[in-house]
């Protein structure tokens, strides 16, 4: 116990370790400081003389033992019951664009189904010359493409339109992820059913309890919608909807079926319950948006942030975030320290893809004065992520959906981080 | 990076080129020393090197080739690679216009078991009826325990009646009634998706029954209405004509697409709200371990003080096991809540989509009054049959293996805590 670097210690662990010590001083790592130099080079660590576990032990692997607090996390209050319900991605604890798969975000309607892809048929009815049956292993004889999209749920930052509530960039942001989908082109399967004159619309329809529906027009389908069996590289996970799932690029999440067993091809859109009950934005004079797909320029600081706020002190300080559009990609992001007096450049790092996550630096000596943090994007049709008060002049307060403004952490002397708004 | 890359491999090629010429001046001097009486073995014997020297230039020249064709290739790659990082290469274009000979025809009948969709002109509603009287039977026994007796919603699940003119108020209440445009939708969705956690075990004319009941809640309709796919169509919501197509690119996108300013955009910045006043957030634990810590200094000790109130070892302990088993049963709470949709337990419970769970431990399977079990669970009634903890550990753990054919659609928990933790909870409600 006593060799676990701080800041790592379970909070049971910690417990145990002060019952130990009957409620006395406890001091880790103690006897060690009066040597001249670290413990942790000066003692031998235990890694460095006992043998590990070989290598049948995980044969699945996970991460470190010490990286069990990065996490999905649910917001209990916000939904009658765990089961239609959403948790959020961790992206403070993440990096680069890619997210790992065990950390996608969920928002399932009816839990998750388990589906056995033996028994698994992806139907396609409707205003087609052959309706036709697929089973997985058809599916498989397709050709195939690998792409990276991002997957926002039109509902993140919703929590934030009467503003600052949710204190940690996983609450406020991590209703998103993005992966590597391996999937085939969802026109190849239209086109051999053979696409009737009148063909106009789709509806997707999920396997799980709650029978997801979307209306989808027919121009988007045969663009770059992609029916996926992959992420990362494996099997979809169960939440994501193994063992098939749409991928719709830039469009709200809700859209991309899960559990995908049928694709109905119409004339007129469906109006189902999450186009016109759910997924329609309230606005202010008591009218509502309906068929808001696209989701608008967006990003976000996510070190430092209230779940990570800075350790280290004045000095040398590094600011990273994550942005991304659903209509294109993300040439530019800027970064203010001082609440939007002045604004830098941050650096972009990594693959810029249409329709995906990027990922922005921006570093800079901090002076230990108290920070106010804002990211703005640009993305490539020149669009320029608005001020959460200028999305709120445009749409009120009771949107719900769709809530793409600027977000804003205020740094303390402390390197402490919180959700605030500003004028 | 090409360049660079050449002229790290120039050098190596050069290199190779200088050992050849070592190899050829060798060879001529000995020729010419043929004078000397020992010029002859010396001779034979720089014959021998010479013949060895031409091997290793042969050797070489074959080195040459290799290396000049790998940096033919490394170049490519090179190449490849600066494709690859921006503008991003998202690979070879796949075939356009290609029809594949994959998959089989449906059969009507299978198009027919999942082609239950509905459309607001009607397409999709199967031919049938229900009234109102119907519906409040139907919609008690199946909706009311989420939805409450009349579509006002328990706890957090969605309000179906009422609301009637807040759309434009701070707190819209967006029902049937005062908010979805089309009555299709109510009988899609209730056909696809409801009951919650029992979905499609409803008829087309019981569907009809309870949208002709929401009706009649949201005032619509009288309670003699008979709802059918006669006259469905005829029947407009009243919010229908207040929702609009996306109109983003109309102004918004214009006005947020404007030069952004980068120097000297305002004089002053006020904080105008703190989510830390609302406090709403879940607590995490790690974040709150680091935000401690870099509250207290810097240095690598984390000191935690004896206080004068701080309760001996052994009552500590005692009082961790107690707290443990609160904390087991608020946990079972928690875990209930999977059960709660169809099961009550506690004072006051009535049956539901499930029969009440007070006592359960020690009594026969399928003997609660009033409430209709399934075959499988007569069958275990009349053999007596007695659910005690490990029992109902079992059934939680995978119902449908445990008792084949039973009702009950839950799919058994994953995590054995929690099945320890529902038992301790029930096991609160003994009687």
């Amino acid at each position: 116990m006593s060799k676990v670097p701080k800041g790592t210690t379970s909070r049971r662990g910690f417990l145990k370790t002060a019952i130990a010590a009957g409620g006395a001083t406890v001091a880790t790592a103690s006897t060690a400081r009066a040597a001249d130099g670290d413990p942790a080079i000066l003692e031998l660590q235990e890694w460095n003389q006992i043998l590990g576990d070989g290598v049948d032990a995980r044969p699945y692997g996970t991460p470190s033992q010490f990286e069990a607090h990065v996490k999905r996390r649910n917001v209990e209050w916000l939904t009658a019951d765990p089961i239609s319900s959403v948790n959020f991605t961790p992206l403070h604890e993440l990096d680069g664009i890619i997210t790992p798969n065990g950390l996608c975000f969920e928002r399932h309607h009816g839990g998750i189904a388990e589906i056995d892809p033996a028994v698994h048929r992806l139907m396609i009815n409707g205003l087609v010359e052959k309706e036709l049956v697929f089973t997985m292993q058809d599916l498989a004889r397709f050709p195939r493409d690998n792409r990276v999209y991002f997957l926002e749920c039109a509902a993140n930052s919703g929590m934030e339109w009467r503003g600052a509530q949710l204190n940690g960039c996983q609450f406020t942001h991590g209703m998103i992820h993005n992966v590597m989908y391996t999937g085939i082109p969802l026109r190849y399967i239209l086109e051999t059913a053979g696409l009737k004159p009148n063909a106009k619309w789709i509806l997707p329809e999920g396997a799980d309890a709650s029978g997801m529906t979307r209306s989808i027009p027919i121009e988007k389908a045969l663009d770059d919608c992609m029916v996926a069996f992959k992420m990362n590289g494996e099997a979809l996970r169960p939440e994501q909807g193994y063992p098939l799932r749409l991928v719709v690029p830039g469009w709200e999440g809700n859209m991309w079926v899960k559990w995908l067993r049928r694709i109905e091809v119409g004339d007129e859109p469906w109006h189902h319950r999450e186009e016109t009950s759910k997924y329609t934005d309230l606005l202010e004079n008591g009218n509502a948006r309906r068929f808001t797909w696209e989701m608008d320029a967006k990003s976000v600081i996510t070190n430092p942030s209230p779940q990570a706020p800075i350790l280290h002190g004045p000095g040398r300080t590094t600011i990273t975030g994550v942005a991304w559009s659903g209509r294109g990609s993300i040439p530019q992001v800027d970064v203010t320290i001082d609440g939007g007096k002045n604004w830098r450049k941050a650096r972009m790092s990594g693959p810029s893809f249409d329709k995906s996550m990027h990922r922005f630096y921006y570093e800079f000596d901090w002076d230990g004065t108290p920070l106010l943090l804002q990211s703005r994007a640009h993305d490539s049709t020149g669009y320029v992520q608005p001020t959460k008060n200028q999305l709120r002049d445009w749409r009120g307060l009771n949107s719900i959906y769709h809530n793409n403004g600027i977000q804003t952490w205020y740094v303390n002397e402390q390197g402490i981080a919180e959700n605030v708004e500003i004028s | 990076m090409s360049k660079s890359l050449s002229a790290f491999l120039i050098p190596a090629v050069g290199g190779a080129a200088l050992v050849l010429g070592v190899g050829y001046g060798l060879a001529t001097r000995s020729y010419r020393a043929s004078e000397a009486e020992v010029a002859l073995a010396q001779a034979s014997a720089a014959e021998e090197r010479a013949s060895a020297e031409a091997d290793k230039v042969a050797a070489l020249t074959i080195e040459v080739d290799k290396l000049t064709a790998a940096e033919t290739e490394l170049t490519l790659q090179i190449e490849g690679l600066k494709t690859a990082s921006a503008p991003a290469r998202l690979g070879d274009p796949l075939p356009e216009d290609e029809t594949f000979d994959l998959g089989r025809t449906a059969t009507i009948d299978e198009v027919a078991a999942w082609n239950i969709d509905v459309r607001p002109d009607g397409q999709g509603l199967p031919l049938g009826s229900g009234d109102v009287m119907t519906g409040e039977e139907l919609y008690t026994d199946n909706c009311a325990m989420c939805h409450g007796d009349f579509g006002e919603a328990i706890d957090r699940w969605p309000v179906l009646a009422g609301g009637n003119g807040t759309l434009a108020s701070e707190n819209p209440v967006k029902t049937i009634g005062s908010y979805w445009p089309y009555l299709s939708t109510v009988y899609d969705y209730v056909h696809r998706a409801m009951p919650f956690g029992n979905a499609q075990s409803l008829s087309g004319d019981d569907v009809y029954s309870i949208v002709a009941y929401l009706l009649y809640l949201n005032d619509l309709v009288d309670e003699d209405f008979e709802l059918s796919n006669e006259n469905f169509t005829g029947i407009q919501l009243p919010n229908e004509d207040n929702f609009f197509l996306d109109d983003r690119t109309e102004g918004e996108l214009a006005s947020f697409s404007a030069d952004a300013c980068m120097e000297n955009c305002k004089d002053t910045v006020e904080i105008t709200a703190r989510a830390a006043v609302i406090d709403v957030t879940p607590d995490d634990t790690a974040a709150r371990a680091r935000r401690e810590a870099a509250a207290t200094d810097s240095g690598d000790t984390v000191v935690v003080e004896a206080s004068a109130e701080t309760p001996a070892r052994e009552e500590t302990a005692a009082a961790i096991e107690e707290a443990d088993d609160v904390a087991l049963v608020a946990a079972g709470e928690t875990a209930f809540k999977k059960c709660k949709t169809c099961h009550q337990v506690g004072e006051g419970a009535k049956n539901r989509t499930g029969p009440v769970l007070n006592g359960i431990f020690g009594r026969v399977a399928g003997s609660v009054d009033g409430f209709r079990y399934s075959n499988p669970f007569k069958v275990l009634h009349d053999e007596g049959f007695t659910w005690t903890e490990e029992r109902v550990a079992e059934f939680l753990a995978q119902p449908k293996s445990y008792i084949k054919g039973t009702k009950m659609s839950f799919a058994g928990f994953d995590d054995e805590g929690d099945i320890e933790a529902v038992v301790a909870y029930l096991k609160a409600f003994d009687e």
